[in-house]
């Protein structure tokens, strides 16, 4: 009697431990995301505010004005214009002004281009924080990738003794050149861990040193375009390359003679977009992701050994089997967004390729909480930032280093999110404690 | 218990509403100073909850605490301390890498100028342990003693204090049989020289072996005072639980059939070149419960783990239905026929963070029903949690909970509900009910006879002798990795037993 007395008591604590989750699912998990997003935003602001460059304020005159004070409280208006405008410039880098409807597309479309390797490598680094690993070595996998499609991709034909080859052949060749080497590039250290108990970050970063110079001798080396005066390789073969969707035809003349293919050629200006064939692939990659971590075994065990490599084991998982797995999977990812950049965008390699993609890719996967879902609004958010940054330079003086103190408020925010927390009085999910770090990216 | 004594601590009318729960619902009691008021009550009852209160780790809704005949105001922990009164929570907050007298001066720490008086301070710690029989190396490092020395370190932490009220939480969950009657002589000590004890626990042998007065807590209230030189086990359970448990164990003769496990001369030394098996060879017959007795640490989890394929081997065999097992992957053993419960609950049996859905297939997920074609089949796993915790009577408000967000006794549930229905010829549980709540042991219990019932062969390792007493139908005992004796039940006492796990052997059965 007692007995059934008691269950709906129990029934209602555990009710009560997560009544968040239940009643506002993702908003519950996006919340502090984008509080932090907006708390560094706002920081940002107050930056611009205080310290708008000389030449857009008049100088401090004291024949003119009494005192500081006079001067600055005089010079609100502009400072509120300016701050104003850097955001705005901000936006219309990024999505288009959209008083003048045809800046639009072309916006739109390099924030969707900057997106297109955040998303991928973001990706990859998400999959290995859901195992538990730390792949700081997004940034040498995407090197790895980007040489090995541009190996295929430029000089593939040649091997082959021919002067082409049909593009049934050479681009999927290339691809998976690019997403095969990236998987080199991760299998290493997954194995060293996985066997030697070697720590991913430390060796990821020393492969991301290797990564960059087998890049810088290759292109200086054996992939040097010898008629090219900058170090880089030849352009690759049309057949190679992934269709840019809606774009002017190529100019042979600045394409080693080259034409590229494009979905639709167009001849209008408005419409001459550099998007590309790699932003399908990076939502393919999101939907497979998505699927592979939620849907199938294989993505279980990766799961279960990030939440607890003991019951892993206990459960007859492998573990070896699958930080090696996980850290493979992160490498033909991070390849992968190498190869979109080489295949799709830049058409050759240069030294100054990356920019630290991969690095960026950590922050996309921090902001994201290893969501796949939620790598695409974070890779996005980032891509647009990028994009928008260099319009706001030359629209408002501001120095596009600003963006980069909000990226880096952000990552600041989400990692001591215990901050953000306290700020907007929102409570605990679960627990209530602060506790140290052990997993990544949750 | 005379009306003019001047309680140590008066709680009067304590109520804690949580969200949805009433934890503490008007709670009043009085503690003596040298007395030991033991708090029991199933896993949820409001014990913890009510100590938190105590402690300055909650506010109260409602009600008071008066101190020595005064109200007192207990915001936090200091001001508890500071009002004499101290707790030893179950996990213990020491630090490792410090040694004793650094532990126990953490915070408080006498100085001679900027410099610590290290010498004044191991002298303090000394007397103090001297005064009440609680014996630790004060020079040693907290991290090489064991469990039981440690909760001493807690105890004279508390004591270095000067409380003269001391909150012991479930003190005797982690420690040996020996090492808990250490405990009580060292409580019984605490109290004669005039301290006042709270004893936390659920367990009902040990409040009739040390308390004074005993209050049983249930679903936040208080629902009965004993005295436990009166009260039998059975009633103090029935208090607990709310109706009458049976403590012994409903089961007939075993039948035993043929050998199924068969384990031949394992060997094992740990990394600093100890043994750890020595010489370990056993076998279980299906239809019976082989129960191995012993103190924790005796080389019971190697050689479970070797067993089940988690511990490499590097001598000796293994055989499962006359098939070699040595040294195949856990899953490859796992699949012909082995259910395994796990010592550690948390941390190797479930997966916290997981639903209870999700933890139910934690070993089969990877195969049909479970699995359609490469994805999961979602509907069967639904069906198959929902089933399971049907069957396991799991209390839980829906099979997406977090199996974390659960009573100890309903994750334990868990996971003998996902060994308990595949297809097994043997099955071993490591301390299948440590740290649960009696209504959900006894619901073990049973199952566990049910599987011997059924014609599996039963391994069975507890640190609580009256478990392997109540189960086994033989005892083996385990004393430094190696097996001292095994005994079938008829001969197996208490006593004998009990010599057996200390080491000291008999002739007749080595």
């Amino acid at each position: 009697m007692s007995n059934e007395q008691q269950a709906p008591a129990e029934t209602k604590k555990n009710t009560e431990l997560q009544p968040s989750k239940r009643r506002f699912g993702w908003l519950n998990e996006a919340i502090v995301p984008l509080l932090a997003i907006l708390t560094a935003v706002l920081i940002g602001a107050v930056i611009v505010f205080v310290s708008i460059p000389g030449n857009k304020l008049p100088t401090f005159d004291p024949s003119i004005y009494g005192s500081r004070s006079d001067w600055f409280f005089s010079t609100l208006p502009e400072r509120l214009r300016v701050t104003l405008s850097a955001f705005t410039g901000l936006f219309s880098g990024a999505f288009g002004d959209w008083t003048r409807p045809s800046t639009i597309p072309v916006a739109i479309s390099n924030t969707l281009v900057e997106s297109t390797p955040y998303i991928l490598a973001g990706l990859a680094v998400a999959v290995t924080f859901k195992a538990g690993l730390f792949n700081v070595g997004a940034e040498g996998q995407l090197l790895m990738g980007a040489l090995g499609s541009v190996a295929v991709a430029a000089f593939m034909p040649q091997w082959f003794g021919v002067a082409s080859l049909p593009a049934i052949i050479h681009l999927p060749a290339a691809l998976l050149a690019g997403v095969i080497a990236g998987a080199l590039w991760g299998i290493i250290p997954g194995y060293l861990r996985a066997k030697t108990g070697a720590h991913e970050v430390i060796t990821t970063i020393m492969l991301n040193y290797i990564a960059l110079q087998v890049m810088d001798y290759l292109i200086n080396g054996v992939m040097k375009d010898k008629s090219a005066t900058l170090q880089r390789t030849p352009f690759i073969h049309e057949n190679a390359a992934l269709p840019r969707i809606i774009s002017k035809a190529t100019d042979p003349s600045l394409t080693g003679g080259q034409a590229y293919p494009r979905l639709i050629t167009t001849t209008s200006s408005t419409w001459d977009l550099r998007i590309h064939m790699g932003i399908i692939i990076a939502f393919l990659m999101v939907g497979f992701i998505w699927w592979l971590m939620n849907r199938t075994p294989k993505g279980f065990e990766i799961k279960t050994v990030g939440e607890n490599p003991e019951a892993a084991r206990y459960a007859g998982m492998s573990i070896t089997g699958t930080v090696v797995g996980a850290m493979g999977l992160s490498g033909a990812l991070a390849g992968l967004a190498g190869t979109s950049q080489v295949i799709g965008l830049e058409y050759n390699l240069k030294a100054v390729f990356s920019s630290g993609l991969g690095f960026d890719s950590l922050a996309i996967a921090l902001l994201a909480k290893s969501n796949p879902i939620a790598i695409v609004p974070a890779a996005l958010f980032w891509g647009a930032l990028r994009t928008g940054a260099g319009a706001m330079q030359v629209n408002t003086g501001i120095s596009i280093n600003l963006i980069q103190i909000i990226q880096a408020l952000v990552i600041m925010f989400i990692a001591a999110d215990q901050i953000v927390r306290w700020i907007y009085r929102i409570k605990q999910a679960e627990g209530g404690k602060i506790t140290f770090n052990r997993s990544w990216g949750k | 218990m005379t009306a003019n004594v001047v309680p140590a601590l008066e709680v009067r009318n304590i109520t804690k509403q949580f969200p949805g729960v009433l934890a503490n619902d008007h709670i009043s009691f009085t503690l003596l100073p040298g007395e030991i008021h033991a708090f029991l009550g199933e896993n949820g009852a409001g014990k913890s909850t009510l100590m938190n209160i105590l402690y300055g780790l909650y506010d109260p809704d409602e009600g008071e605490i008066l101190i020595n005949g005064k109200l007192a105001k207990i915001k936090n922990p200091a001001d508890a301390i500071g009002l004499g009164l101290g707790m030893v929570h179950q996990e213990y907050a020491l630090v490792d890498t410090l040694t004793v007298t650094e532990n126990i001066i953490l915070g408080t720490e006498l100085r001679k100028g900027p410099v610590l008086n290290a010498k004044e301070a191991s002298q303090r710690v000394r007397e103090l342990s001297e005064q009440y029989g609680l014996a630790v190396p004060p020079d040693a490092i907290v991290g090489d003693l064991p469990v039981g020395v440690q909760q001493r370190v807690e105890i004279l932490k508390a004591l270095y204090r000067n409380v003269n009220m001391l909150i012991l939480d479930e003190p005797t969950a982690v420690l040996t049989p020996q090492e808990a009657d250490d405990l009580f002589r060292v409580m019984r000590e605490l109290a004669d020289k005039g301290k006042a004890l709270i004893f936390i626990t659920h367990k009902l042998r040990e409040v009739r072996e040390v308390a004074d007065r005993i209050t049983v807590l249930r679903r936040g209230k208080v629902v009965g005072d004993a005295d436990p030189k009166t009260a039998s086990e059975g009633q103090l359970a029935a208090l607990m639980v709310g109706r009458d448990v049976v403590l012994k164990v409903d089961k007939t003769a075993a039948n035993p059939g043929d050998v199924v496990l068969k384990v031949r001369n394992l060997n094992l030394r740990d990394d600093r070149g100890l043994t750890v098996l020595d010489d370990v060879s056993i076998d279980v017959h299906a239809g019976e419960v082989l129960g191995i007795a012993g103190v924790q640490g005796n080389g019971q989890t190697e050689l479970v783990e070797a067993i089940t394929g988690l511990q490499a081997l590097p001598s000796g065999s293994i055989e499962l239905l006359g098939k070699d097992i040595t040294n195949r992957p856990p899953r490859s053993i796992t699949e012909q026929g082995v259910a395994y419960i796990p010592e550690d609950r948390k941390g190797t049996g479930l997966v916290l963070g997981y639903s209870i859905r999700d933890n139910l297939v934690l070993s089969t997920y990877y195969k049909p029903p479970f699995t359609k074609g490469l994805t999961f089949n979602d509907p069967a796993i639904d069906e198959h949690a929902k089933e399971l915790i049907a069957t396991f009577d799991v209390r839980t408000p829906s099979a997406t909970t977090t199996a974390g967000s659960l009573s100890g006794g309903n994750q334990q549930k868990i996971i003998v509900a996902r060994e308990f229905t595949r297809e097994n010829r043997l099955l071993i549980a490591s301390q299948p009910t440590r740290g649960i709540d009696v209504g959900s042991i006894e619901f073990i219990h049973n199952q566990i006879i049910k599987q011997r019932d059924a014609g599996l062969a039963v391994l069975l390792v507890s640190a609580e002798l009256d478990e392997v007493l109540a189960l086994a139908d033989r005892v083996a005992v385990m004393y430094h990795g190696k097996i001292v004796g095994i005994l079938p039940i008829a001969e197996a006492t208490r006593e004998r037993v009990g010599l057996l796990m200390a080491g000291i052997q008999e002739q007749a059965n080595v």
